[in-house]
């Protein structure tokens, strides 16, 4: 909630500050003084700045709310309390009065050990007492174990620093929450703060360890790359068997009639069955290597390649056919020199589609059951409690997905430059 | 024996639904090799069926069409057809797509640019070859779109509504360039179009067709034609016959479109 709420703020500040403060001093081009702003929505571009500020903003929340070293100590969130703590309880024994003492807590790192803080027993027959907890942690403190009237002699902790406290009940203090278990136990919860802990979401400087660490290290006796390596392999020949079966699939659907009867249903029904639920009965026909992901991924890729192509057969204009067979061209050469050039932005677009959904895929395949892999390597580190390798898996996977995308754009606007222009 | 001889062709389309259409009803038409005929007729009057039926794109249910002593069976290089627009072929330059008909034959590569670039300077688009053709105007494409169906040399060149999409001052330079290709390759040319000027100002046989069915309305052999091959357009529509002969075709097209709405109406 709180997250939310500050990023709400940074958003709004962000958005204050750099149009009207900023954008006062950029050029006005011909976009920007279009006097139409609502219902002009081609006028509508991403603006950099937004962008730029998005993404360090996401940061900026991330290492606040992990204390990351990256930012100075002032922005971050506050943090679990790490120290001495004390509190007292009053305990109350039958003819005995009641009688307070003094617990001292150490809450430690959790990756440290110590020792309990020496404590003088003081007065009274309720001594002063010592323990230990991490941080994040809580701990059960037996008070009563070195006083003189213990539990079993009828004493019972009826106060903690004066508040009254009974079974199951509890007192807020400043270093953190004393509850009372049924039997009568005190719980010791030092005050978690704001941020997080590690095993739920480590420090960005943390995960950028750990990338260095496994890419000079390997993971499972892997290297890094041989890990996205092996899934983009995969991703590539899937998506390329499929695309070699299913454009000249499309292709017949798209010219024949009885090939469109034959394949519709076939592909009507396969396409809108994701991928994923394909996977267990891949597994069980070809096994987890590496022919049960490629036939996982030809299948996915399949049907998305059939149908652009045949689209792309489809959407030609009959003009441009009568055309040419005006001109004199013969059925092969209309096939050759008219719809296949024409299907091309079509099967482009296919071909996005099925990168992206095999890139998908493959992480899920991978991480049902694989050796080596993206999908794998966090499933596993999942499996360790392993945060950081996970937080980094999905950083690369999404910077990969990233990359194929742009890639099949580039190679769209050099093979295909006629898209949408017919 | 040379030219074009529509011979008493009817069309019929029958719709899925049961019923059927009568888009042409004995239509017979002779042209004289060399003729420019245009074509007018409220919509629906079977005009670009007409078109499609001499191209070869349809197969008429009843009569022929006879080119040069042989009867039409199919499309053929040796009638050449100019659409609207959206029919030259975008992956293509310039270049490619006015040397389609020779590289379809086979021709040889020399012969190809020699034919190519004699007809994109006739067309007046010499500086344009390597370009795409979604580079340029809507008034250039047209221009591609003649070169294109040139190159092949075609005996016959039909037209659908070729300057349709284009715009008011285009549309004029486009007209005396249709003329003056006419006039130098001496094709014979079937222009449909929707406009009355220019039907008059293109069509030295001017055919009104009526529609439902589609048949011949009215012929008319006009003078402009000729006048507008050595004079300015604008010149010729200052003919004291050509305002004339404006009011009588559309006077006349007029009343098949009210008849038409009428007969709509009582049906509904």
């Amino acid at each position: 909630m709180i997250v939310f709420l500050l990023y709400v703020v940074i958003f709004v500040v962000a958005f204050f500050l750099v149009t009207k403060v900023i954008a006062k001093a950029t050029t006005r081009d011909f976009t920007s003084l279009k006097t139409v702003t609502f219902g002009d929505e081609s006028a509508v571009r991403p603006n950099r700045a937004a962008s730029v500020i998005s993404i360090l903003t996401l940061f900026l929340l991330w290492g606040m709310f992990t204390g990351s070293n990256l930012l100075p100590k002032f922005l971050h969130a506050p943090g679990p309390f790490e120290g001495l703590a004390t509190f007292e309880y009053t305990a109350e024994a039958p003819g005995q009065g009641s009688d307070t003492a003094t617990v001292s807590v150490m809450v430690h790192p959790i990756d440290q050990s110590v020792d309990a803080p020496q404590v003088d027993p003081g007065e009274g027959w309720a001594k002063n007492d010592s323990a230990t907890v991490g941080v994040w942690r809580s701990g059960l403190i037996r008070v009563d174990s070195n006083d003189e009237i213990g539990r079993d002699e009828g004493a019972e902790v009826v106060a903690v620093n004066g508040q009254p406290i009974s079974p199951g009940g509890e007192v807020i203090t400043e270093f953190g929450r004393i509850g009372m278990s049924p039997k009568g136990t005190l719980n010791f919860e030092p005050k978690k703060g704001w941020q997080m802990e590690p095993i739920w979401l480590p420090a960005p400087e943390a995960v950028v360890a750990r990338v260095v660490e496994i890419a000079s290290e390997g993971f499972r006796g892997s290297t890094l790359w041989e890990h996205l390596g092996y899934s983009l392999f995969r991703v590539i020949v899937g998506f390329l068997c499929g695309a070699i079966v299913g454009i000249p699939l499309g292709y017949a659907m798209g010219l024949s009639d009885w090939f469109r009867g034959w394949f519709d249903p076939i592909v009507e029904f396969m396409r809108p069955v994701p991928p994923l639920a394909l996977i267990p009965l891949v597994i069980i026909w070809a096994g987890i290597g590496e022919v049960g992901k490629i036939i996982l991924l030809f299948l996915a890729a399949l049907w998305i390649m059939a149908i652009a192509a045949r689209s792309g057969v489809s959407g030609v204009r009959i003009s441009k056919v009568h055309a040419a067979y005006s001109l004199g061209a013969s059925k092969w050469q209309i096939m050759r020199y008219v719809i296949i050039p024409n299907s091309l932005p079509d099967i482009f677009t296919g071909a996005r589609v099925a990168m992206g959904v095999c890139w998908g895929t493959v992480v899920a395949a991978e991480l049902v059951a694989a050796e080596k892999g993206a999908g794998m390597m966090i499933m596993v580190a999942s499996k360790f409690q392993n945060t950081d390798i996970v937080i980094m898996g999905i950083i690369l996977i999404g910077i990969i997905g990233f990359g194929i995308d742009m890639l099949m754009r580039w190679a769209e606007r050099l093979l295909v430059p006629w898209k949408g222009k017919g | 024996m040379s030219g074009l001889a529509i011979d008493n062709i009817s069309m019929r389309f029958d719709l899925p639904n049961g019923t059927s259409v009568q888009a042409l009803k004995n239509v017979s038409l002779d042209l004289k090799a060399g003729e420019l005929m245009s074509v007018l007729g409220p919509s629906g009057c079977g005009k670009t069926t007409l078109l499609n039926i001499v191209a070869g794109f349809l197969a008429p249910t009843d009569g022929r069409i006879v080119l040069n002593g042989h009867d039409v069976k199919g499309p053929d290089a040796e009638r050449g057809m100019v659409f609207q627009q959206g029919a030259l072929f975008e992956w293509m330059s310039v270049r490619e797509n006015v040397g389609f008909g020779p590289s379809m034959k086979g021709m040889a590569k020399a012969e190809k640019d020699k034919i190519v670039n004699h007809l994109l300077d006739v067309v007046g688009l010499g500086a344009f070859k390597e370009k795409a053709v979604y580079e340029l105007s809507g008034g250039m494409q047209q221009r591609v779109a003649l070169a294109r169906c040139l190159a092949n040399d075609p005996d016959v060149i039909l037209m659908d509504e070729p300057l349709g999409a284009l715009d008011a001052l285009t549309r004029e330079k486009m007209q005396s360039l249709v003329l003056k290709l006419w006039k130098e390759t001496g094709k014979t040319i079937i222009l449909i179009t929707h406009s009355v000027e220019e039907a008059l100002l293109l069509g030295e046989r001017l055919l009104v067709m009526a529609p439902r069915p589609g048949r011949i309305h009215k012929e008319y052999r006009l003078p402009f034609a000729e006048l507008g091959v050595n004079q300015d357009l604008r010149e010729v529509k200052k003919h004291p016959e050509f305002a004339v002969k404006r009011e009588e075709i559309l006077g006349m097209i007029w009343d098949m479109e009210e008849e038409i709405m009428g007969r709509t109406e009582a049906s509904a």
